[in-house]
């Protein structure tokens, strides 16, 4: 079988999560990686190294800039013949273009797929994570999204895999990009990250969740994460939500602090190696899935861990 | 222009899934159902583009058994206008199947917008939204946090993506799908509810719109359905020093 795994990335950086979504997509057979953007060679190069990477295809075009879904597509679709296979990181940019492909072949997509049985049976999760499926796919090419926490990082290989430039060509566009507004901060990002701070409602207003997280965060150089409540209030940024309708993530250590524990959030970190639970509430259901339980007032707790950490 | 809103019967987001013994799916009997928390979102929003006089109608769709007119009402008691109940009876149907029956209503109703939630909460797909875009071929703004309609040919989408928003203008007729933050719906009050009720919900079936039935035929075959491995509660620690020494010593992550 022969897989074509979409790359993620900024122009200028592969994504941690392509590395992740080809360990998956090597288990299916043999890789090639199809980078979509302008002035990208670089990433080209990164995903070169990669390991089990077969070639690297390189489609760079204006259009293809912001990688909007619709130009990604037409660009996939015409290649997608030669491959059983279209993967890709269950990212925004994944989620937004792979369905496309399906419905332009004609098969289901197999959707944040966990874990690889055979060439045509995946486990995926539903309903926020409670109910783990099995499905097989009779379709002629698999359409499948990668969810990235359940899949290690694909280490570099000793030489670099071919680069090949396709020539792409385009048709009239009807979505434009007008504008991104992105947090470039200097923390590590969410899904790659060992350590994660998270903050809830509890946390009252940014003021607050600025002071009380952030410190403990860079201590343990930690990228920071948030419940849809804090979200909603806008004590922290969209991106920073983790749930079943945010981020999935599966870090060496998760500190939940002042959040209840929704199943809504359990389905986003509940595979985290070690989890910490700060709250005053010793009824809050995220105790139950806590490995280390500290019941406490968090505008206590947290400064006095980030002083005991200095 | 008309903006159609696709809305799906789902189990309630507050009601923990309970498994079937024998592996085959989730238990519903006797659970509470709701309408799909993103689709509420969409309707809202549906709304507010009528009161802002960006729309002329709103129409809503729901694909499922004669059940789903409940989901149906619920958006009409919030203030759309009409619904299409498609019935397909109990088995789930998959995304794919879904955008062909929705772009077959889109193209009959001759709407403006159409505006999907960016996910089912029980399948959690993340696909009909896209699928429809691309079978129709109109643009797509998902998982959005704002829709400013510009005029009759454009509107603005904000995105809620990895690294932050962003921000697309797209050429209408389009596809959007609704993010949590896009607004905060509205509770229907007792005189809409009772409103409601009167307002008309035709019944069609897949040959009404003269689509096969073979196509709803489920393309992925599902094999189990299982419980994850449950997490037990671990220790409880004193304080932040204790917290600490355990972190560093026990669990070996600091
Ligand atoms: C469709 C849908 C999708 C959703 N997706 C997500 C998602 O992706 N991610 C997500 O997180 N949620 C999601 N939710 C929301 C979810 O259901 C919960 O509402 C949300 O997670 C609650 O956030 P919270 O724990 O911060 O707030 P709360 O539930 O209000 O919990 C606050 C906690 O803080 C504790 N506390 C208060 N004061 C202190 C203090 N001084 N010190 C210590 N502890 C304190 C309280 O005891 C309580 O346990 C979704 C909901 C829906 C309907
Ligand atoms: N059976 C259905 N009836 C009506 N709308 C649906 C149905 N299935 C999916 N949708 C719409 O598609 C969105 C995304 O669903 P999904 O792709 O299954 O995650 C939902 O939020 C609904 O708006």
């Amino acid at each position: 079988m022969k897989a074509l795994l979409i790359a993620d990335h900024d122009n200028n950086h592969l994504s941690e999560q392509t590395a992740k979504a080809l360990s998956a997509a090597s288990q299916l057979g043999a890789v090639d990686v199809l980078i979509m953007g302008h002035d990208c060679t670089e990433v080209a190069s990164q995903a070169a190294c990669l390991s089990g990477v077969g070639r690297v295809l390189l489609a760079e075009h204006e259009a293809l800039k912001h990688q909007l879904a619709e130009p990604c597509a037409e660009a996939i679709l015409s290649i997608a013949s030669e491959y059983q296979a279209i993967v890709s990181a269950a990212s925004t940019t994944g989620k937004g273009v792979l369905p496309r492909i399906a419905a332009k072949l004609d098969v289901m997509q197999i959707s944040e797929v966990i874990e690889i049985l055979d060439e045509k049976t995946f486990k995926r999760p539903t309903y926020a994570g409670n109910a783990i499926q099995t499905v097989q796919s009779n379709d002629s090419i698999k359409v499948l999204t990668i969810r990235t926490a359940n899949f290690a990082t694909t280490e570099n290989a000793p030489t670099s895999a071919e680069v090949v430039a396709l020539d792409i060509t385009l048709g009239q566009q009807r979505s434009v990009h007008i504008s991104d507004k992105v947090s470039d901060s200097e923390r590590p990002e969410l899904q790659s990250a060992k350590v994660i701070v998270s903050g809830g409602r509890a946390l009252g207003s940014q003021e607050n969740f600025n002071a009380t997280i952030l410190p403990v965060a860079d201590k343990l150089g930690a990228a920071v994460g948030a419940s849809r409540a804090a979200v909603d209030s806008g004590f922290a940024p969209n991106d920073w939500q983790v749930g079943q309708t945010g981020k999935i993530v599966s870090p060496d250590l998760y500190v939940a602090c002042g959040i209840s524990g929704a199943i809504q959030h359990l389905a986003g970190m509940k595979d985290s190696k070690v989890i910490v639970a700060i709250n005053n509430d010793e009824d809050a259901p995220i105790f139950q899935i806590a490995d280390y339980r500290l019941e406490a007032d968090l505008f206590e707790a947290l400064p006095e861990i980030t002083r005991l950490l200095s | 222009m008309k903006a159609l809103v696709a809305v799906k019967r789902v189990i309630d987001y507050n009601v923990k899934p309970r498994l079937k013994s024998d592996g085959s799916g989730v238990d519903l009997t006797n659970v509470k159902m709701s309408i799909n928390p993103f689709d509420e979102i969409a309707v809202e929003e549906a709304i507010r583009l009528k009161e802002a006089g960006k729309v002329s109608e709103v129409v809503l769709v729901s694909i499922g058994s004669s059940k789903s007119e409940e989901t149906i009402r619920t958006g009409l008691a919030m203030g759309a206008d009409r619904g299409i109940l498609v019935n397909t009876g109990d088995p789930a149907i998959e995304p794919l199947a879904v955008a062909k029956i929705l772009k077959s209503i889109a193209e009959s109703e001759q709407v403006g917008i159409v505006i999907v939630g960016k996910q089912a909460i029980d399948d959690d797909c993340n696909q009909t939204g896209q699928m429809l875009s691309a079978l129709l071929d109109w643009p797509q703004g998902t998982f959005a946090s704002v829709v400013d309609i510009q005029s009759a040919d454009k509107v603005l989408v904000t995105r809620e993506i990895d690294g932050g928003l962003q921000t697309l203008e797209l050429d209408l007729p389009a596809v959007v799908t609704t993010d949590l933050r896009l607004n905060e719906p509205r509770f229907a009050s007792l005189p809409n509810i009772m409103k409601a009720k009167k307002k008309p919900v035709s019944k069609v079936s897949l040959a009404d719109l003269g689509l096969p039935e073979n196509f709803i035929e489920p393309r992925l075959i599902v094999q189990k359905t299982e419980a994850p491995e449950v997490r037990q509660a671990g220790v409880k620690v004193a304080d932040a020093a204790e917290l600490i020494d355990k972190l560093r010593n026990e669990a070996g992550v600091l």
